[in-house]
C-alpha cells in the first residue's frame, strides 16, 4: 500500500515537483504567544473573500447587468429562485463581514508592528487589497440597481470628480459618461466582476506567497527564540476551520433573520430619499465631508476632504518606512497613539453619521 | 496489534462526531446551492391566436415569421394565394425556418432541412413534419390560432 502510493507520489514528483509543497506544508509553523489571536483575522478575511467569489458566481447565474433589467433580476433571485434570499444575502452581509475582517487584520498588523523589516511589501500589498476590497463593496453597492445605490454612485463618483487635473476625466470614465445611467452599471459590473477580481486574484498571490515566505511575524514584545512553534498543517488549520465554521453560522443566521433589502428600483427623476447613508465603512469619510465648510480660505472645502483622506489612504500604504526601524521592545513609539487616534475618529465619525 | 479488537476510544469517537458533523455542514452548504443553481420555471404565456399580419403585407410566395406566445410562428402565402401557418422551429434541431420563394417551400438554413407548403418534411434531416396552426382572414388582418 505505502509503497504504491509512493510510487504514484514518485510519478507525480518527476513531472510536477509537488513534493516542493508537502515540504512548505511540512514545515509550515505559526508562534504561540499571547498575541497569536490576531493571526486569524488575516484568514478569515481570506475566507469571507472566498464566500464573496463562491456567492458572487452563483448570483451571475442570474443577475443582468442593465438598467432595464438589473433590479427585476435581483428581484428575481430574492423571489423566485431557490435560496436565491439566502445566497444574496449571504453576498452582502460576507461582502460587511470581509471588510470588518480586513480592518482588523490591518489594525493588529499595525498594532503588533508586524511590517517591520523584511515584511514591509507585505503591508504594502496588504493595504492595497484592503482598498481594493473598498471597491468592491462600492461597485458591487450599484448593481442591484436601487435608489440608494443609485444615489450612493451619484455622490461618491461626484466625489472622484474633485480631484484636481484627472478629476473630470476620472468622473466621466467611472460613470462611462456624464450622468450615472445605464453605462455606468454595465461599467460597474466589469469592474466588479472581471477587473478587480483580476487584479485582487494578483495581489492576494503576492501578499500570500510573502507570508508564506517570512512566515508569521512575531511582535517585539515577544521573544522569538521563547515562543514555542505550533505546526500549521493540521494544528492551526483545524483551529482556522473552527472560526470559518463560526463565519458561515453567523452568515446563514445573519441572512435568515436580516435578508438584505432590495428598496426600490431606481429612477433618476426621483429626489433622494431622506437619511440616505453610504455603506458603513464609508460613513465617516461621509460625515467627515457633511462637517467642512464650503470654502476653507479660498480651497473648495469639498477638496480638502478629499486631500485629507487620500493622504491618510497615502500614509496607510507607507506605514512601514514611517516608523523607527529598531527600537527596544519596551518603548512603544507613537504609532499605536496614531493608531488609537484613528479608531477613535472612525467610531466617533460613523456613531455621529447613525446617531443624527 | 489487532485493530479489530480494540474498545471505542475517546479519539475514536471524537473523530466521529467530527466527521459526521464536517458531512452535515458541506451537505448544509452544498443543498441551498445545487437548488439555487436549478433555474426556476416560469409560465409561459399560452397565447392561443395572434395576429400574425395584415393581408396587404405579405403577397403570394412569400413567408413571414412573427411571434406566436414565446416561439417563433412561420404565415407562408402559396403562389395559387393560400394563407398556411406553421410552428417555425424546425423538428431537426430547433433552429428558425424560412419561406424560400425561388423553390416555394419552406427551408431551415442550419442543415438544409426541407418542409413542403403543407409543412411536411421532404428532404434533409428533420424527423417530423412541422405543426400547423389555422388560419383566419378577419378584415384586412391575418389571425392565426392553435388546434
Amino acid at each position: 500500500m505505502a509503497a504504491g502510493k509512493s510510487k504514484w507520489g514518485d510519478w507525480l514528483e518527476e513531472r510536477t515537483g509537488w513534493r516542493l509543497v508537502q515540504e512548505l506544508i511540512e514545515h509550515k509553523d505559526v508562534p504561540r504567544h499571547r498575541h497569536s489571536f490576531w493571526y486569524y483575522f488575516g484568514g478569515m478575511t481570506l475566507f469571507l473573500f472566498a464566500v464573496q467569489v463562491c456567492t458572487g458566481i452563483l448570483l451571475l447565474l442570474y443577475y443582468r447587468p442593465s438598467a432595464e433589467a438589473a433590479f427585476e433580476s435581483v428581484q428575481f433571485i430574492m423571489t423566485e429562485v431557490q435560496f436565491g434570499w439566502l445566497i444574496r444575502s449571504v453576498h452582502s452581509w460576507s461582502a460587511n463581514l470581509m471588510i470588518a475582517a480586513a480592518f482588523v487584520h490591518m489594525f493588529s498588523a499595525l498594532f503588533l508592528r508586524s511590517f517591520r523589516r523584511p515584511r514591509e511589501l507585505t503591508w504594502v500589498s496588504g493595504s492595497l487589497l484592503l482598498f481594493l476590497s473598498l471597491a468592491f463593496g462600492f461597485s458591487g453597492y450599484l448593481l442591484p440597481w436601487n435608489k440608494l445605490a443609485f444615489f450612493a454612485t451619484k455622490v461618491g463618483t461626484d466625489i472622484a470628480g474633485v480631484v484636481p487635473l484627472i478629476g473630470p476625466f476620472l468622473l466621466r470614465f467611472l460613470r462611462g459618461g456624464d450622468e450615472v445611467t445605464g453605462a455606468t452599471l454595465t461599467r460597474f459590473f466589469g469592474f466588479h466582476v472581471a477587473i478587480l477580481p483580476a487584479v485582487t486574484t494578483a495581489l492576494l498571490s503576492i501578499h500570500l506567497y510573502l507570508v508564506q515566505k517570512h512566515g508569521m511575524s512575531v511582535p517585539p514584545s515577544v521573544d522569538p527564540e521563547k515562543a514555542p512553534r505550533m505546526r500549521f498543517i493540521p494544528d492551526f488549520l483545524l483551529r482556522d476551520l473552527v472560526g470559518w465554521l463560526a463565519a458561515i453560522a453567523l452568515l446563514a443566521g445573519l441572512a435568515a433573520i436580516f435578508p438584505w433589502e432590495l428598496g426600490e428600483k431606481a429612477d433618476p427623476f426621483a429626489p433622494a430619499p431622506a437619511g440616505i447613508k453610504p455603506e458603513w465603512y464609508f460613513v465617516f469619510m461621509f460625515q467627515t465631508l457633511k462637517y467642512i465648510p464650503a470654502k476653507i480660505l479660498t480651497i473648495d472645502g469639498e477638496l480638502l476632504g478629499i486631500m485629507f483622506f487620500s493622504i491618510l489612504g497615502l500614509l496607510l500604504v507607507i506605514t512601514p518606512w514611517l516608523s523607527p526601524a529598531q527600537r527596544p521592545a519596551e518603548k512603544r513609539g507613537w504609532l499605536p497613539v496614531v493608531g488609537v487616534l484613528v479608531i477613535v475618529y472612525i467610531a466617533v465619525l460613523s456613531a455621529m453619521a447613525y446617531l443624527t | 496489534m489487532m485493530p479489530d479488537q480494540q474498545p471505542p476510544t475517546r479519539r475514536n469517537i471524537l473523530n466521529y462526531f467530527l466527521g459526521t458533523g464536517a458531512l452535515a455542514s458541506l451537505g448544509a452548504i452544498l443543498y441551498p446551492i445545487t437548488r439555487f443553481m436549478i433555474p426556476p420555471r416560469i409560465v409561459e404565456s399560452a397565447a392561443s391566436s395572434v395576429v400574425a399580419a395584415k393581408v396587404a403585407e405579405i403577397k403570394p410566395n412569400s413567408g413571414k415569421v412573427f411571434k406566436f406566445g414565446s416561439k417563433p410562428a412561420i404565415l407562408v402565402q402559396t403562389p395559387t394565394g393560400e394563407y398556411h401557418a406553421f410552428d417555425a422551429v424546425c423538428t431537426h434541431l430547433d433552429c428558425t425556418v424560412q419561406y424560400r420563394p425561388e423553390e416555394r417551400l419552406i427551408w431551415c438554413a442550419c442543415h438544409n432541412g426541407r418542409y413542403d407548403l403543407t409543412g411536411k418534411n421532404i428532404s434533409g434531416p428533420p424527423p417530423r413534419p412541422l405543426e400547423e396552426f389555422k388560419v383566419n382572414v378577419r378584415g384586412d388582418e391575418i389571425v392565426v390560432s392553435r388546434g
